[in-house]
């Protein structure tokens, strides 16, 4: 790895970071963008040419130290420059959402005090416009394309080529006074600001400082082995902390480079064609990119799809083992190899995975079987904890010890301890300054002596890996005094493909009960290849060999729960199937698809009753908005059934963060 | 919005036009005028001749009677090619596309009368043809970028849903870079968002190349949002001619559509 960006205490801004890059490294990639279908690539010499004469064109025009540049549009190094060009002056970037509707970008221009904007196109400036009489503050648009904005007259309009003009003239008459102020920023300045939409009210302005994120930017390459020569994509939204983490100020400590995407829709091409070694991407995309490598494969010859099939289940039985490098059978082991030559390098290579050294996944629980099938083939997928008052990394999980269901061990210098209510909280350089004007909010978040509660419950498992299982405030503790979390529960059953959806109880209760909701097409083919007949939903939810299906699924979670200390006492005693698809439109599940417990709770007393009695018998009669919305009701009479449950291991020692 | 360019002189003028198939007439002594920049749309009911009207500009159609006028010059009997070289260029009611062939490769094909190239050169793609090619292929990316279907640029056309193949069909017709743009239904069978989009891309086009265009189209809210001037005809003849407004205000026009006797 190159040490070059070894003297911490001086080059300790990213504007300093950019003179420096482009002073050790000039003429290497710094970033590259996808323009009229060729790539199009910047120097960090060229790159630091262009935010200078950026910088001197915003001094030009007025923008003052202290001032806020706020930022839309999508991923594009101009406004990547601009962030730079912003922080040079002792300003402050405010880069927001692109896709946010009018009324959100303003609360954020507002609450930010914003009074420059650089935006990408047309659709930016009109959003903008939309609402600038709303933002008594903001003074000047800069727009980056020019196109189709030949018409708007507005004064206080600017073009981005001619922010830079003028700044070119300055830097002529001045030399040298680009350097002077950038050699006054100090790391531990505000170097950014970051909206977040928190779960409850208005989005907040999370302040980090230069500090908090070269620090925490230089302790994620040194764990993981970064260099100079990486490659990554940017096309995560720039306003959020991760894509400022990973693509910017990694690659600025780096000084490795960074690719935009043509355009949102052309990602995965665009992938193919740079090969990242270097990559995030949130469980979703992952997923999706299976189900289409799934889907294509399908559609395949037969012959392939048979090479396909038997080489998987080779790597399924030894591939990740291969990758976190332990030993495997050597029959096994040339087997991979084969597959590797025929199937797996093929497969890499369409995704554009092929130099891939590295990927990041995070936000929410990922299936095993997602990640298993990347890892099996060789692509080091990892998950890891974070959040925007960290500076993402909270926790990583190390190479060769990636289990599905951790986040991983504490990432460098980073302490975590768990709070008796069973709530995360983590101390680290990465940790914010505070939030923009709420004080309240802050003092919430940030004990006086800087520990940071995540919201998020958890606890440390036999080797140190962190476990989150729930937000904190749905935790609940079952008379036993054992701790029930319900949404780990949940996704632990539904990463079955024949389970839908899931709600279990627990809360102030003797033991966890849950309901299922099959999966209808996974469960009606399994049940047409067994010649089980039945008649629709309800038909095949009451069937007894169903029953025993789900049962086993359910049991296999107990055998699971019971691997951990924490949760064993949380294993499921009963269970039964419902006899209705959960549904939006009978206000079960929200539109996105979580299930209303409350909602839940009170329309099925009868069955949780049942659940918590010894009855094995259920009748209910639920109603039901049908399509067309007239409404109706299903009788059934439901069968609850008991489940097996695993003995306890042992208690361990708790590990200190 | 104001617009950059000003509506300028009479850049095609069609006199006296008729046409007929045997005993059917198609056109009957039509007349009207196209001025430069500027966006004119042609409606009427179904077999009002209004095609026929594009095929007769075009050259396709050769009319019995009346005379075309474009860019000064006057003709009777012309054939399509040296409509396109006079800068005519049109997209189809039926997509007439290559459907085997990718997006670019079909936008490509838009710049065939740009190159000079011996077509002996251009298959071995040597010397002065590579360095035509490149030029070309720069200049559709111009087009590709503009239209926004960078993520289709290689995907072969006949997989592409249909909104997205009527942008594909319009950008092969700008790689000609045309004065006069002939547009056959443009948003037919699209959905309201595809409409939305292809209304926006028709007013881009004349608004950065300038390029005139005249349009076919039913939906009448599209018709008089976008067009400056509408021509009204029907069983072949024309029936009004005016801004949205005023067509919208003639009594012809509104019984021609509400099926008045006749």
């Amino acid at each position: 790895m190159n040490v070059s960006h070894g003297d911490v205490g001086r080059v300790d801004t990213f504007p300093k970071l950019l003179l420096e890059n482009a002073r050790v490294r000039g003429d290497r990639p710094a970033i590259r963008e996808k323009d009229y279908g060729i790539w199009q690539t910047f120097t960090w010499h060229q790159a630091a040419d262009q935010v200078r004469a950026l910088a001197m064109g915003l001094k030009a025009a007025g923008f003052a130290k202290g001032d806020r540049l706020g930022i839309v549009g999508d991923n594009r190094p101009r406004l990547y420059w601009s962030m730079v060009a912003a922080q040079a002056l002792g300003g402050v970037p405010v880069p927001v959402y692109q896709d946010a509707v009018a009324e959100e970008m303003r609360y954020v221009l507002d609450h930010a005090e914003v009074r420059f904007v650089i935006v990408e196109n047309q659709e930016q400036v009109d959003k903008v416009l939309e609402i600038k009489d709303a933002l008594p503050k903001l003074e000047t648009i800069v727009y980056s394309d020019p196109r189709g904005l030949r018409h708007y007259a507005q004064p206080f309009l600017k073009s981005y080529a001619a922010v830079q003009e003028e700044g070119r003239a300055a830097v002529a008459a001045h030399p040298g006074a680009y350097e002077a102020v950038v050699a006054e920023g100090k790391g531990s300045d505000l170097a950014i600001m970051l909206y977040t939409s928190g779960t409850t009210g208005r989005a907040k302005g999370v302040m980090l400082s230069f500090d908090n994120l070269i620090i925490t930017a230089r302790n994620g390459i040194e764990r993981e082995g970064l260099t100079d020569k990486e490659e990554i994509m940017a096309y995560l939204p720039m306003a959020w902390v991760g894509d400022n983490l990973f693509s910017f100020a990694q690659s600025y400590v780096g000084g490795f480079c960074v690719s935009c995407p043509e355009s949102s829709e052309t990602v995965m091409q665009d992938m193919r064609e740079i090969g990242p070694t270097y990559f995030f991407a949130p469980p979703r995309i992952f997923e999706n990119i299976l189900t289409t490598v799934m889907i294509r494969m399908e559609d395949a010859a037969a012959v392939k799809r048979w090479m396909f099939r038997k080489f998987m289940e080779v790597a399924k039985r030894v591939g990740a083992k291969i990758l976190d490098r332990t030993p495997v059978p050597l029959v096994d082991a040339l087997l991979y190899r084969l597959g590797d030559l025929l199937v797996y390098g093929p497969l890499r290579n369409v995704l554009g995975f092929s130099r891939l050294k590295l990927a990041y996944t995070a936000g929410e629980a990922i299936g095993p079987d997602i990640f298993d099938f990347y890892r099996s083939l060789g692509i080091n997928v990892k998950q890891l904890y974070g959040s925007t008052e960290a500076a993402v990394f909270i926790t990583i999980q190390p190479n060769g010890e990636v289990k599905p269901d951790t986040v991983g061990t504490p990432a460098k210098d980073v302490e975590i301890k768990i709070a008796d209510s069973g709530e995360v909280l983590f101390r680290s350089p990465g940790v914010f300054m505070s939030y923009y004007k709420n004080d309240e909010a802050t003092r919430e978040t940030k004990t006086a002596d800087g520990w940071v509660k995540t919201g998020d419950a958890g606890f440390f498992d036999e080797s140190g890996h962190l476990k989150i299982i729930d937000r904190a405030k749905d935790v609940g503790k079952l008379t036993t005094g054992a701790m029930f979390a319900p949404k780990y529960i949940e996704n632990k059953l539904k990463f079955f493909p024949y389970i839908r959806e899931a709600v279990a109880f627990g809360d102030t209760r003797d033991y966890v009960a849950v309901f299922v909701n099959i999966d209808l097409e996974a469960v009606g083919n399994w049940a047409e290849r067994r010649g089980i007949a039945y008649s629709g939903y309800t038909d095949l939810a009451g069937q007894a060999d169903v029953y025993a299906l789900v049962q086993e699924c359910v049991e296999k979670v107990n055998t699971d729960l019971a691997q951990d200390p924490h949760l064993a006492g949380s294993q499921i005693h009963r269970f039964l199937i419902l006899h209705k698809e959960l549904d939006a439109d009978d206000g079960e599940l929200t539109r996105t698809r979580k299930v209303r417990r409350g909602t839940v709770a009170e329309k099925y007393g009868t069955l949780i009753a049942a659940l918590y009695s010894d009855r094995d018998r259920c009748e209910i009669q639920a109603e039901v908005t049908f399509e067309d919305g007239r409404k109706g009701s299903i009788r059934a009479d439901i069968a609850i059934r008991d489940v097996k449950t695993v003995a306890m291991a042992p208690e361990p020692m708790r590990k200190a963060g | 919005m104001e617009r950059l360019r000003q509506i300028g002189d009479v850049i095609l003028h069609v006199d006296n036009i008729s046409l007929s198939f045997g005993g059917v007439k198609a056109l009957s002594d039509v007349s009207f005028s196209v001025r430069e920049h500027e966006i004119l749309a042609i409606i009427g009911p179904n077999g009002a001749g209004k095609s026929s009207m594009l095929n007769c500009i075009n050259g396709f159609y050769h009319p019995q009677e009346g005379t075309i006028t474009f860019k000064g010059q006057t003709r009777k009997q012309m054939q399509t090619h040296e409509a396109a070289a006079q800068g005519i260029a049109r997209t189809f009611q039926n997509i007439a596309l290559f459907r085997g062939m990718s997006t670019l490769d079909n936008i490509m094909t838009g710049r065939n009368l740009k190159m000079n190239v011996n077509f002996l050169l251009q298959g071995l793609y040597f010397g002065p043809a590579r360095n035509e090619e490149m030029e070309h292929r720069a200049f559709v990316e111009r087009i590709i970028d503009f239209l926004e279907i960078e993520a289709i640029r290689k995907t072969p056309v006949g997989r592409l849903p249909y909104g997205l193949q009527k942008r594909v069909e319009l950008g092969r017709a700008l790689a000609a870079e045309p004065t006069l743009l002939l547009l056959d239904e443009p948003m037919a069978g699209m959905n309201i968002e595809e409409k939305q989009d292809m209304c926006r891309f028709i007013l881009d086009v004349n608004d950065e190349f300038g390029t005139t265009i005249v349009l076919i189209e039913h939906d009448m809210s599209v018709v008089m949002d976008i067009s400056d001037r509408v021509v009204v005809l029907d069983y072949g003849s024309k029936i009004g001619e005016g801004t949205p407004d005023e067509v919208r205000a003639n009594q012809d026009v509104i019984d021609a559509y509400l099926g008045v006797g006749h």
